[in-house]
């Protein structure tokens, strides 16, 4: 039997009205903050397209940069080049490995011995760039002098705990009953990992390798110690013996050179760094969320 | 008195296993049946716990043995020790002597690989490979090495699962299409396709509509001419109907521990009509279970 009478109308009594105002104002400010976290993206994505589009061009993307000092017509062809042998070189060093050492954790270890894998892999992921380009600095350019390799090197560093993760996580995705079911048949266990289980979980390996890919590509820091000194107007493949132009380190050195021309180019490729990377990702989480409706049949 | 009282029981329960199930059943010589499977004193232990006790039975070569029992007495656990498919499971251990054709497949000279060739699985859900009908029977064959006659040996497995004029028109298309009962004959199929000397069971029909199961269970009457066949089993009618050597497991509770044991194990019509166990009256005339 409650003091007051229960038959009044059930609009808002006693505190309740406070609470509900404190309720709203809570639930606005957490809306106004993911509101914020999306219009940063906007404004950074706008802010770099809007300087930058006036660079798109054919020309900008397949010239070299001017000899002339703060010269127009330019194009950063050789560092488009250059990022991209230097990245490729970096994925065929971190792929076959993180796939393997993902194998390793979901197949063959026991959980006692894939937990401090799974920990030396998170730290890895935390390390600093820059420390892995001193590192790389050290064992590499000091003897052998700066490379577009040393920076592959540094950048496979990177991208090797990412792909062991996230392909680690796709091969764990694909149901235990078609392992049994292959054991059952008599194949041995490295058989039925490169026969069923992979092919299952194909698609989540190579978005876990374009995720990959798309963070190497933007790191400056490695670059910056293993291929930063390099003829800045020609193109290089040579990624054994030289430095090679890279797309990082071209926005750096263009923003720093100041003249109009030269900050104009900075963002031209800056947008097209961001471009790709943005378009990257997004194809990859579509591969993914594809993969994964198909995989839970 | 009690032996009269408990044929009244079970001619009580006689309809709840129709006679006429019982009777197409003949009963099986053993002693002119090879022995597959010889097991004395098996124990399994996951870690510390005991998961199965003293079990001691024999499997006959060409007879279909099932074995029965309420949830979680261990029936699976004891199918699947046959051939080595618990080693994956943490704590895994057996004791006793599980020989296979004289052979212990427990020894530490024997490869489970081996093992699982020649003894066979179908599990309880269908899991036919993301791959196409022809690939999901041909692919453990190509990589054992049976390369020739690749073909006709899909066939011949398609064909021994009942499938074959199903799917014959459409070979290269996934093998997830199809229906539950078909992926089901679809793994029968795959397993048959290596030629393994003994297929086990678990559950096989379970996750199937009726028309399926009746489909998979004639199968099995086939499949015995070629194949030793184990199935584990909830279902008391489908061992009635489809077995000739049926076995009752049940829980031992004592100190607060269940540990499965094997209460009975003769012929089926012998344990569904005069079981010589009263643990075994109670489950088939449906006391508990």
């Amino acid at each position: 039997m409650s003091a007051i009478d229960d038959t009044r109308p059930l609009s808002a009594s006693g505190n309740l009205r406070r609470r509900r105002a404190v309720d709203r104002t809570m639930r606005s400010i957490a809306t106004g903050a993911a509101i914020f976290a999306v219009a940063i993206l906007v404004i950074v994505i706008y802010s770099i397209a809007q300087r930058g589009a006036s660079q798109l061009s054919i020309g900008f993307l397949t010239k070299n940069p001017t000899t002339t000092l703060n010269g127009t017509g330019g194009g950063i062809k050789n560092a488009i080049i250059g990022s991209g042998l230097i990245v490729a070189l970096a994925t065929v060093i971190a792929l076959p490995l993180g796939v393997l050492i993902a194998i390793y954790l979901t197949e063959f270890s026991t959980a006692r011995l894939a937990a401090p894998i799974r920990l030396a892999l998170d730290l890895l992921n935390g390390l600093p760039s820059i420390v892995i380009g001193v590192f790389v600095f050290g064992l590499i350019v000091l003897s052998s002098g700066e490379t577009g390799f040393a920076g592959s090197f540094a950048l496979s560093i990177i991208m090797l705990p990412l792909i062991a993760r996230n392909t680690a996580e796709s091969l764990s995705l694909v149901p235990k009953d078609l392992r049994d079911a292959s054991h059952a048949l008599g194949i041995s266990r490295w058989r039925t990992t490169v026969g069923i289980v992979i092919p299952s979980a194909l698609s989540g390996i190579l978005t876990s390798a374009v995720l990959a890919i798309a963070r190497a590509a933007g790191e400056t820091a490695p670059l910056l110690l293993t291929t930063s000194l390099f003829n800045p107007n020609a193109t290089s493949i040579n990624i054994f013996g030289t430095s090679l132009p890279n797309i990082p380190l071209d926005i750096f050195n263009l923003s720093e050179s100041g003249g109009a021309a030269n900050t104009a180019a900075a963002w031209g490729a800056a947008l097209v760094l961001m471009a790709f990377i943005l378009i990257g990702s997004l194809s990859a989480r579509a591969m993914l969320a594809r993969s994964r409706r198909m995989m839970s049949r | 008195m009690d032996e009269s009282r408990s044929e009244t029981d079970a001619e009580r329960a006689a309809p709840l296993i129709t006679p006429l199930a019982i009777g197409e059943q003949e009963a099986v010589s053993i002693e002119t049946r090879d022995v597959v499977f010889d097991l004395r004193d098996i124990d399994v232990y996951y870690g510390s716990a005991l998961a199965l006790e003293g079990v001691t039975l024999e499997i006959y070569k060409n007879v279909i043995t099932a074995m029965i029992g309420p949830s979680g007495c261990g029936k699976s656990t004891f199918v699947r020790s046959l051939n080595r498919m618990n080693d994956s499971i943490p704590g895994f251990r057996l004791t006793g002597q599980a020989l296979y054709h004289g052979n212990d497949i427990y020894a530490s000279s024997v490869d489970p690989v081996e093992v699982r060739r020649r003894i066979g699985m179908v599990f309880q859900k269908p899991n036919p490979f993301p791959k196409s009908i022809y690939d999901n029977v041909a692919w453990a064959p190509r990589i054992l090495g049976m390369k020739e006659g690749l073909d006709e040996r899909v066939e011949k497995a398609l064909r021994g699962a009942a499938l074959w004029d199903e799917v014959k028109d459409r070979l290269k298309r996934s093998a997830l299409g199809l229906s539950g009962g078909q992926q089901q004959r679809l793994c029968i199929a795959r397993s048959i396709a290596i030629e393994p000397d003994v297929l086990l069971l678990d559950e096989p029909a379970s996750a199937l509509d009726p028309i399926a199961t009746a489909l998979i269970e004639d199968l099995m009457q086939e499949l015995k001419r070629d194949y030793t066949l184990v199935i584990v089993t909830h279902n008391m009618q489908q061992a009635a109907r489809v077995a000739e050597r049926t076995a009752f497991f049940s829980l031992d509770v004592s100190d607060g521990k269940r540990t499965g044991v094997l209460v009975e194990y003769d012929d089926t019509a012998k344990l569904f009509t005069r079981p010589s166990d009263k643990r075994t009256e109670d489950y088939v005339t449906g006391r508990f279970g």
